[in-house]
Protein backbone atom coordinates (compact mmCIF):
# COMPACT_ATOMS: atom_id res chain seq x y z
CA UNK A 1 0.00 0.00 0.00
CA UNK A 2 1.52 3.47 -1.41
CA UNK A 3 2.97 5.90 1.75
CA UNK A 4 2.92 2.81 4.07
CA UNK A 5 5.21 -0.11 1.86
CA UNK A 6 7.60 1.76 0.78
CA UNK A 7 8.46 3.09 4.64
CA UNK A 8 8.64 -0.69 5.96
CA UNK A 9 10.95 -1.44 3.17
CA UNK A 10 13.46 -3.72 5.68
CA UNK A 11 16.72 -2.79 3.87
CA UNK A 12 16.07 0.92 4.35
CA UNK A 13 15.09 -0.19 8.16
CA UNK A 14 18.68 -2.31 8.15
CA UNK A 15 20.24 1.06 6.49
CA UNK A 16 19.48 3.60 8.73
CA UNK A 17 19.94 1.20 11.69
CA UNK A 18 24.04 1.44 10.92
CA UNK A 19 23.50 5.20 10.22
CA UNK A 20 22.03 5.48 13.55
CA UNK A 21 24.76 3.54 14.89
CA UNK A 22 27.45 5.70 13.24
CA UNK A 23 25.81 8.73 14.69
CA UNK A 24 25.49 7.46 18.17
CA UNK A 25 28.93 8.12 19.80
CA UNK A 26 28.24 8.51 23.57
CA UNK A 27 25.24 7.77 25.94
CA UNK A 28 22.00 9.24 24.49
CA UNK A 29 18.49 9.26 25.77
CA UNK A 30 15.62 10.31 23.93
CA UNK A 31 11.70 10.32 24.49
CA UNK A 32 8.69 10.06 22.18
CA UNK A 33 5.55 11.19 22.77
CA UNK A 34 2.93 9.19 20.78
CA UNK A 35 1.26 6.07 21.61
CA UNK A 36 1.66 5.36 18.42
CA UNK A 37 5.53 5.74 18.27
CA UNK A 38 5.38 3.70 21.91
CA UNK A 39 3.73 0.77 19.92
CA UNK A 40 5.41 0.75 16.69
CA UNK A 41 8.54 0.87 18.76
CA UNK A 42 7.96 -2.57 19.59
CA UNK A 43 5.73 -3.86 17.34
CA UNK A 44 8.07 -3.53 14.51
CA UNK A 45 11.53 -4.88 16.62
CA UNK A 46 13.27 -1.56 16.28
CA UNK A 47 14.33 -1.63 19.94
CA UNK A 48 16.45 -4.49 19.05
CA UNK A 49 18.36 -2.23 16.43
CA UNK A 50 19.32 0.48 18.31
CA UNK A 51 22.71 1.37 19.37
CA UNK A 52 23.59 -0.05 22.88
CA UNK A 53 24.22 3.79 23.75
CA UNK A 54 20.89 4.91 22.71
CA UNK A 55 18.07 4.79 24.95
CA UNK A 56 14.55 5.78 23.59
CA UNK A 57 11.86 6.32 26.60
CA UNK A 58 8.07 6.97 26.52
CA UNK A 59 6.42 10.53 27.44
CA UNK A 60 3.22 11.17 28.09
CA UNK A 61 1.86 10.53 24.77
CA UNK A 62 -0.50 8.11 25.65
CA UNK A 63 -4.12 9.61 26.12
CA UNK A 64 -5.70 7.17 28.30
CA UNK A 65 -2.77 7.12 30.51
CA UNK A 66 -2.91 10.51 31.26
CA UNK A 67 -6.30 10.88 32.17
CA UNK A 68 -6.45 11.48 36.13
CA UNK A 69 -8.34 9.01 38.51
CA UNK A 70 -10.42 11.96 39.95
CA UNK A 71 -11.62 12.53 35.94
CA UNK A 72 -12.57 8.98 35.56
CA UNK A 73 -14.63 9.61 38.74
CA UNK A 74 -16.47 12.36 37.01
CA UNK A 75 -17.09 9.99 34.29
CA UNK A 76 -18.70 7.24 36.38
CA UNK A 77 -20.88 10.05 38.07
CA UNK A 78 -22.14 10.81 34.74
CA UNK A 79 -22.43 7.27 33.60
CA UNK A 80 -24.76 6.75 36.75
CA UNK A 81 -27.33 9.41 35.55
CA UNK A 82 -30.53 6.95 34.61
CA UNK A 83 -30.79 9.68 31.87
CA UNK A 84 -27.15 9.45 29.86
CA UNK A 85 -25.54 7.11 27.43
CA UNK A 86 -21.58 7.53 27.52
CA UNK A 87 -19.93 7.63 24.63
CA UNK A 88 -16.57 7.35 24.57
CA UNK A 89 -13.50 5.98 22.73
CA UNK A 90 -12.54 1.96 23.94
CA UNK A 91 -9.42 1.87 25.96
CA UNK A 92 -10.92 4.59 28.61
CA UNK A 93 -13.92 2.22 29.64
CA UNK A 94 -11.36 0.13 31.79
CA UNK A 95 -9.35 2.70 33.55
CA UNK A 96 -9.83 2.50 36.77
CA UNK A 97 -11.22 5.38 39.15
CA UNK A 98 -11.32 6.09 42.26
CA UNK A 99 -14.48 4.27 42.62
CA UNK A 100 -14.00 1.38 39.85
CA UNK A 101 -13.90 1.86 36.36
CA UNK A 102 -16.74 2.42 33.59
CA UNK A 103 -16.53 -0.93 32.51
CA UNK A 104 -17.47 -1.80 36.30
CA UNK A 105 -20.63 0.78 35.45
CA UNK A 106 -21.56 -1.00 32.47
CA UNK A 107 -22.03 -4.12 34.33
CA UNK A 108 -24.06 -2.55 37.15
CA UNK A 109 -26.48 -1.22 34.28
CA UNK A 110 -25.19 2.27 33.07
CA UNK A 111 -25.54 2.90 29.15
CA UNK A 112 -21.52 2.94 27.69
CA UNK A 113 -20.93 2.72 24.18
CA UNK A 114 -17.51 2.78 22.46
CA UNK A 115 -17.50 4.67 19.51
CA UNK A 116 -14.53 5.01 17.00
CA UNK A 117 -15.67 8.57 16.25
CA UNK A 118 -17.04 11.23 18.21
CA UNK A 119 -19.56 11.48 15.05
CA UNK A 120 -21.34 7.84 16.13
CA UNK A 121 -21.93 9.75 19.46
CA UNK A 122 -23.53 12.06 17.11
CA UNK A 123 -25.87 9.15 15.69
CA UNK A 124 -25.91 7.70 18.72
CA UNK A 125 -27.91 11.19 20.02
CA UNK A 126 -30.36 10.90 16.90
CA UNK A 127 -31.00 7.17 17.87
CA UNK A 128 -31.95 8.30 21.50
CA UNK A 129 -33.56 11.40 21.66
CA UNK A 130 -35.11 10.64 25.16
CA UNK A 131 -31.85 10.57 26.61
CA UNK A 132 -28.35 13.02 27.02
CA UNK A 133 -25.20 11.37 25.09
CA UNK A 134 -22.18 12.34 26.78
CA UNK A 135 -19.25 11.58 24.62
CA UNK A 136 -16.15 11.42 26.59
CA UNK A 137 -13.59 13.48 24.60
CA UNK A 138 -10.17 12.01 25.87
CA UNK A 139 -6.55 13.01 23.42
CA UNK A 140 -4.63 15.64 22.27
CA UNK A 141 -4.41 18.07 19.11
CA UNK A 142 -4.82 15.08 16.90
CA UNK A 143 -8.20 14.03 17.83
CA UNK A 144 -9.79 17.70 19.46
CA UNK A 145 -10.38 18.82 15.85
CA UNK A 146 -12.89 15.66 15.13
CA UNK A 147 -14.77 16.74 18.79
CA UNK A 148 -14.63 20.19 17.67
CA UNK A 149 -16.08 19.34 14.58
CA UNK A 150 -18.76 16.73 15.67
CA UNK A 151 -19.79 20.31 18.53
CA UNK A 152 -20.25 22.57 15.51
CA UNK A 153 -22.61 19.86 13.65
CA UNK A 154 -24.45 19.63 16.96
CA UNK A 155 -25.41 23.32 16.72
CA UNK A 156 -25.68 23.33 13.05
CA UNK A 157 -28.32 20.54 13.62
CA UNK A 158 -29.35 22.30 16.77
CA UNK A 159 -29.25 19.02 18.79
CA UNK A 160 -30.50 19.41 22.67
CA UNK A 161 -29.22 15.98 23.93
CA UNK A 162 -25.14 15.87 22.73
CA UNK A 163 -22.82 17.13 25.06
CA UNK A 164 -19.27 17.18 25.54
CA UNK A 165 -17.30 15.71 28.63
CA UNK A 166 -13.73 17.26 27.25
CA UNK A 167 -11.02 15.99 29.59
CA UNK A 168 -8.62 16.39 26.17
CA UNK A 169 -5.00 17.93 27.14
CA UNK A 170 -2.61 20.21 24.57
CA UNK A 171 0.72 19.02 24.35
CA UNK A 172 3.23 22.04 24.70
CA UNK A 173 2.22 23.10 28.52
CA UNK A 174 3.46 19.25 29.62
CA UNK A 175 6.71 19.51 27.54
CA UNK A 176 7.52 22.67 29.26
CA UNK A 177 6.58 20.91 32.68
CA UNK A 178 9.64 18.17 31.82
CA UNK A 179 12.02 19.95 30.48
CA UNK A 180 12.03 22.49 33.04
CA UNK A 181 12.95 19.66 35.55
CA UNK A 182 16.15 17.63 35.13
CA UNK A 183 15.09 16.20 32.36
CA UNK A 184 18.33 14.39 31.17
CA UNK A 185 17.15 14.31 27.24
CA UNK A 186 19.19 14.52 24.38
CA UNK A 187 16.30 14.88 22.22
CA UNK A 188 12.76 15.08 21.56
CA UNK A 189 10.82 12.71 18.99
CA UNK A 190 7.92 14.52 18.52
CA UNK A 191 4.54 13.50 17.58
CA UNK A 192 3.92 13.21 13.88
CA UNK A 193 0.26 13.63 13.93
CA UNK A 194 -0.01 16.57 16.39
CA UNK A 195 2.07 18.35 14.15
CA UNK A 196 -0.13 17.81 11.32
CA UNK A 197 -2.89 19.76 13.05
CA UNK A 198 -0.43 22.61 14.46
CA UNK A 199 2.59 22.29 12.14
CA UNK A 200 6.69 22.35 12.35
CA UNK A 201 6.69 25.58 13.59
CA UNK A 202 4.55 25.01 17.20
CA UNK A 203 7.75 22.81 18.37
CA UNK A 204 10.21 25.65 18.34
CA UNK A 205 10.25 27.02 21.35
CA UNK A 206 11.03 24.05 23.01
CA UNK A 207 13.75 23.79 20.79
CA UNK A 208 14.74 27.24 21.71
CA UNK A 209 13.83 27.46 24.93
CA UNK A 210 15.20 24.19 26.77
CA UNK A 211 18.06 23.78 24.33
CA UNK A 212 16.77 20.12 23.25
CA UNK A 213 16.58 18.99 19.60
CA UNK A 214 13.61 17.88 18.08
CA UNK A 215 12.62 15.38 15.41
CA UNK A 216 9.11 15.10 13.98
CA UNK A 217 8.80 12.07 13.17
CA UNK A 218 5.84 9.67 11.51
CA UNK A 219 4.87 6.05 12.27
CA UNK A 220 6.05 3.71 9.86
CA UNK A 221 9.32 1.80 10.39
CA UNK A 222 11.37 3.90 8.10
CA UNK A 223 9.88 6.64 9.47
CA UNK A 224 10.69 6.21 12.71
CA UNK A 225 14.31 5.15 12.27
CA UNK A 226 14.73 8.16 9.74
CA UNK A 227 13.83 10.61 12.79
CA UNK A 228 16.42 9.16 15.01
CA UNK A 229 19.00 9.26 12.69
CA UNK A 230 17.97 12.82 12.11
CA UNK A 231 17.62 13.81 16.01
CA UNK A 232 21.45 12.06 16.55
CA UNK A 233 22.69 13.69 13.93
CA UNK A 234 20.96 17.33 15.79
CA UNK A 235 22.48 15.76 19.21
CA UNK A 236 26.01 15.05 18.09
CA UNK A 237 25.99 18.49 17.11
CA UNK A 238 24.10 19.55 20.01
CA UNK A 239 22.12 21.87 17.78
CA UNK A 240 18.39 22.98 19.19
CA UNK A 241 16.40 23.17 16.40
CA UNK A 242 12.87 21.36 14.76
CA UNK A 243 13.10 19.29 11.95
CA UNK A 244 10.66 17.79 10.19
CA UNK A 245 11.34 14.30 8.88
CA UNK A 246 7.64 13.35 8.32
CA UNK A 247 7.13 16.21 5.44
CA UNK A 248 3.95 14.16 3.45
CA UNK A 249 1.93 14.51 6.59
CA UNK A 250 3.31 17.68 8.32
CA UNK A 251 3.33 21.82 7.04
CA UNK A 252 5.01 24.61 8.54
CA UNK A 253 1.94 25.89 9.81
CA UNK A 254 -0.06 22.63 10.30
CA UNK A 255 -3.44 22.32 9.38
CA UNK A 256 -4.50 26.02 10.29
CA UNK A 257 -8.18 25.61 9.56
CA UNK A 258 -8.88 22.56 11.27
CA UNK A 259 -7.12 24.33 14.67
CA UNK A 260 -8.98 27.28 14.36
CA UNK A 261 -11.97 25.37 14.65
CA UNK A 262 -10.81 23.96 18.13
CA UNK A 263 -10.35 27.58 18.82
CA UNK A 264 -13.59 28.32 18.53
CA UNK A 265 -15.36 25.98 20.75
CA UNK A 266 -12.27 25.14 23.19
CA UNK A 267 -10.44 27.43 25.76
CA UNK A 268 -7.82 26.62 27.38
CA UNK A 269 -7.86 25.59 31.46
CA UNK A 270 -6.01 24.12 33.75
CA UNK A 271 -5.81 20.09 33.46
CA UNK A 272 -4.82 17.37 35.88
CA UNK A 273 -2.33 14.94 34.37
CA UNK A 274 -1.74 11.36 36.09
CA UNK A 275 1.44 11.44 38.18
CA UNK A 276 1.86 15.40 37.12
CA UNK A 277 -0.79 17.19 38.97
CA UNK A 278 -2.10 19.94 37.30
CA UNK A 279 -0.43 21.82 34.69
CA UNK A 280 -1.75 25.46 34.03
CA UNK A 281 -3.76 26.17 30.65
CA UNK A 282 -2.85 22.30 29.13
CA UNK A 283 -6.69 21.32 29.11
CA UNK A 284 -9.41 22.26 26.92
CA UNK A 285 -12.92 23.62 28.08
CA UNK A 286 -15.68 24.07 26.09
CA UNK A 287 -16.57 28.25 25.49
CA UNK A 288 -19.73 29.78 27.15
CA UNK A 289 -21.10 30.19 23.48
CA UNK A 290 -21.32 26.21 23.24
CA UNK A 291 -22.36 26.16 26.99
CA UNK A 292 -25.07 23.69 26.02
CA UNK A 293 -23.08 21.14 24.15
CA UNK A 294 -21.03 21.20 27.67
CA UNK A 295 -21.15 18.21 29.94
CA UNK A 296 -19.65 20.25 33.06
CA UNK A 297 -22.74 22.48 32.40
CA UNK A 298 -25.54 19.86 31.61
CA UNK A 299 -24.84 17.61 34.44
CA UNK A 300 -24.32 18.34 38.36
CA UNK A 301 -21.07 16.61 39.25
CA UNK A 302 -19.77 16.13 42.64
CA UNK A 303 -16.35 18.50 42.85
CA UNK A 304 -14.92 16.48 45.74
CA UNK A 305 -13.73 12.98 44.30
CA UNK A 306 -11.79 10.67 47.34
CA UNK A 307 -7.75 10.11 46.53
CA UNK A 308 -7.38 7.09 44.75
CA UNK A 309 -6.68 4.01 46.76
CA UNK A 310 -3.07 3.44 47.03
CA UNK A 311 -2.53 0.82 44.83
CA UNK A 312 1.52 1.08 44.23
CA UNK A 313 0.89 1.60 40.55
CA UNK A 314 3.50 4.01 38.77
CA UNK A 315 2.29 4.97 35.76
CA UNK A 316 2.95 9.00 36.75
CA UNK A 317 6.93 8.23 36.76
CA UNK A 318 6.47 5.82 33.93
CA UNK A 319 4.81 8.53 31.59
CA UNK A 320 7.46 10.45 32.80
CA UNK A 321 10.56 8.40 31.92
CA UNK A 322 11.32 8.38 35.44
CA UNK A 323 11.55 4.74 35.38
CA UNK A 324 10.58 1.61 33.37
CA UNK A 325 7.53 -0.41 33.66
CA UNK A 326 9.83 -3.17 34.70
CA UNK A 327 11.13 -0.95 37.67
CA UNK A 328 7.23 -1.39 38.82
CA UNK A 329 6.64 -4.09 41.85
CA UNK A 330 3.28 -4.88 39.92
CA UNK A 331 4.93 -5.71 36.32
CA UNK A 332 3.99 -9.25 35.15
CA UNK A 333 2.42 -10.40 38.21
CA UNK A 334 -0.11 -8.36 39.83
CA UNK A 335 -0.75 -6.29 37.08
CA UNK A 336 -0.92 -7.77 33.47
CA UNK A 337 -3.26 -6.49 30.62
CA UNK A 338 -5.88 -9.03 31.72
CA UNK A 339 -6.27 -7.74 35.39
CA UNK A 340 -4.90 -3.85 34.57
CA UNK A 341 -3.70 -2.19 38.14
CA UNK A 342 -2.93 1.13 36.08
CA UNK A 343 -3.60 2.95 32.41
CA UNK A 344 -0.51 2.33 31.25
CA UNK A 345 -1.15 -1.36 31.32
CA UNK A 346 -5.11 -0.91 30.08
CA UNK A 347 -4.35 0.97 26.99
CA UNK A 348 -2.52 -0.88 24.21
CA UNK A 349 -0.29 2.39 23.34
CA UNK A 350 0.56 2.03 27.39
CA UNK A 351 4.53 1.59 28.11
CA UNK A 352 3.20 -0.93 30.42
CA UNK A 353 1.39 -2.84 28.07
CA UNK A 354 3.92 -2.70 25.25
CA UNK A 355 6.46 -3.94 27.14
CA UNK A 356 4.23 -6.59 28.88
CA UNK A 357 3.12 -7.66 25.23
CA UNK A 358 6.56 -7.39 23.32
CA UNK A 359 8.22 -9.82 26.20
CA UNK A 360 11.01 -7.33 27.61
CA UNK A 361 10.44 -8.26 31.23
CA UNK B 1 -6.74 5.34 20.42
CA UNK B 2 -4.52 8.05 18.29
CA UNK B 3 -4.03 5.77 15.69
CA UNK B 4 -3.89 7.74 12.35
CA UNK B 5 -3.59 5.55 8.56
CA UNK B 6 -2.98 7.20 5.31
CA UNK B 7 -5.57 5.87 3.42
CA UNK B 8 -6.66 6.33 -0.67
CA UNK B 9 -9.84 8.46 -1.57
CA UNK B 10 -12.08 6.54 -3.72
CA UNK B 11 -15.00 8.89 -3.93
CA UNK B 12 -15.82 12.52 -2.95
CA UNK B 13 -19.26 14.10 -2.44
CA UNK B 14 -21.12 16.55 -1.02
CA UNK B 15 -18.82 19.44 -1.95
CA UNK B 16 -21.27 21.75 -2.74
CA UNK B 17 -21.31 23.37 0.34
CA UNK B 18 -24.40 22.38 2.55
CA UNK B 19 -23.59 23.33 6.10
CA UNK B 20 -25.93 20.42 6.94
CA UNK B 21 -24.32 17.69 5.00
CA UNK B 22 -20.93 17.71 5.16
CA UNK B 23 -18.60 16.60 2.60
CA UNK B 24 -17.37 12.89 3.15
CA UNK B 25 -15.00 10.45 0.90
CA UNK B 26 -15.27 7.31 0.20
CA UNK B 27 -11.35 5.36 1.28
CA UNK B 28 -9.68 2.47 1.60
CA UNK B 29 -6.86 0.79 2.99
CA UNK B 30 -5.93 -2.68 3.02
CA UNK B 31 -8.94 -3.94 1.50
CA UNK B 32 -11.41 -1.72 4.46
CA UNK B 33 -13.40 0.61 3.06
CA UNK B 34 -14.90 3.39 5.02
CA UNK B 35 -16.76 6.44 4.70
CA UNK B 36 -14.81 9.75 6.16
CA UNK B 37 -15.60 13.33 7.07
CA UNK B 38 -13.81 16.17 5.02
CA UNK B 39 -14.68 18.91 7.27
CA UNK B 40 -11.69 19.70 8.79
CA UNK B 41 -9.28 18.14 6.05
CA UNK B 42 -6.17 20.76 5.37
CA UNK B 43 -7.05 20.63 1.29
CA UNK B 44 -9.82 18.73 -0.25
CA UNK B 45 -8.61 15.68 -1.89
CA UNK B 46 -9.07 14.36 -5.36
CA UNK B 47 -9.69 10.88 -6.43
CA UNK B 48 -6.69 8.85 -6.25
CA UNK B 49 -5.34 10.92 -3.29
CA UNK B 50 -4.62 9.96 0.08
CA UNK B 51 -5.47 11.30 3.25
CA UNK B 52 -4.59 10.58 6.84
CA UNK B 53 -7.48 9.42 8.70
CA UNK B 54 -8.21 9.47 12.35
CA UNK B 55 -11.41 8.85 14.54
CA UNK B 56 -13.90 9.16 11.10
CA UNK B 57 -12.59 12.20 10.03
CA UNK B 58 -9.60 12.68 7.00
CA UNK B 59 -7.23 14.92 8.63
CA UNK B 60 -4.53 15.91 6.18
CA UNK B 61 -3.66 14.96 2.28
CA UNK B 62 -0.78 13.42 1.70
CA UNK B 63 1.89 15.42 -0.36
CA UNK B 64 3.24 13.77 -3.21
CA UNK B 65 5.68 16.13 -3.63
CA UNK B 66 7.30 16.51 -0.20
CA UNK B 67 6.74 12.29 -0.16
CA UNK B 68 8.73 11.50 -2.98
CA UNK B 69 11.12 14.18 -1.75
CA UNK B 70 11.44 12.15 1.37
CA UNK B 71 12.30 9.26 0.06
CA UNK B 72 15.15 10.68 -2.03
CA UNK B 73 16.49 12.19 1.19
CA UNK B 74 16.38 8.43 2.53
CA UNK B 75 17.74 6.66 -0.29
CA UNK B 76 20.75 9.50 0.74
CA UNK B 77 20.81 9.09 3.99
CA UNK B 78 20.77 5.20 3.69
CA UNK B 79 24.47 5.44 1.43
CA UNK B 80 25.94 7.74 3.91
CA UNK B 81 25.70 10.91 2.77
CA UNK B 82 24.98 14.06 4.86
CA UNK B 83 21.91 16.11 4.50
CA UNK B 84 20.22 17.10 7.39
CA UNK B 85 22.34 20.04 7.65
S1 LIG C 1 2.96 -2.29 35.69
FE1 LIG C 1 0.81 -1.84 36.24
S2 LIG C 1 0.89 -1.06 38.32
FE2 LIG C 1 2.98 -0.93 37.49
S3 LIG C 1 3.14 1.13 36.59
FE3 LIG C 1 2.47 -0.22 34.96
S4 LIG C 1 0.23 -0.08 35.00
FE4 LIG C 1 0.94 0.74 36.98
Amino acid sequence: MKHVDEYRDRELVKSLAFRLADQVKRPLRFMEVCGTHTMNIFRFGLRSLFPADLEVVSGPGCPVCVTDSADIDVCIAAAENENVVIATFGDLVRVPGSRGSLAESRARGARVEIVYSPIDALELARAHEDKLVVFVGIGFETTVPTVAAAVAQAARLRMDNFCVLSLHKVMPPVFARLLAGNHQLDGLLCPGHVATIVGRRAFEPLALDYGLPCVIGGFEPVDIMQALVQLAELAARREAKVVNAYPRAVAEDGNSSAWRLVTDIFQPVDAQWRGLGTIKSSGLAIRDVYAAFDARRRLDFETETPAPPSTGCRCGDVICGRCRPVDCGHFGGSCTPGHPLGPCMVSSEGSCAAFYRYGEH
Amino acid sequence: MCLAIPMRVLEVRGTGGDMLEPPLAVVEAEGVRREVRLDIVDRLPVVGDYVIVHAGFALHSLDEQQARENLDLLAMMAAGGDETR
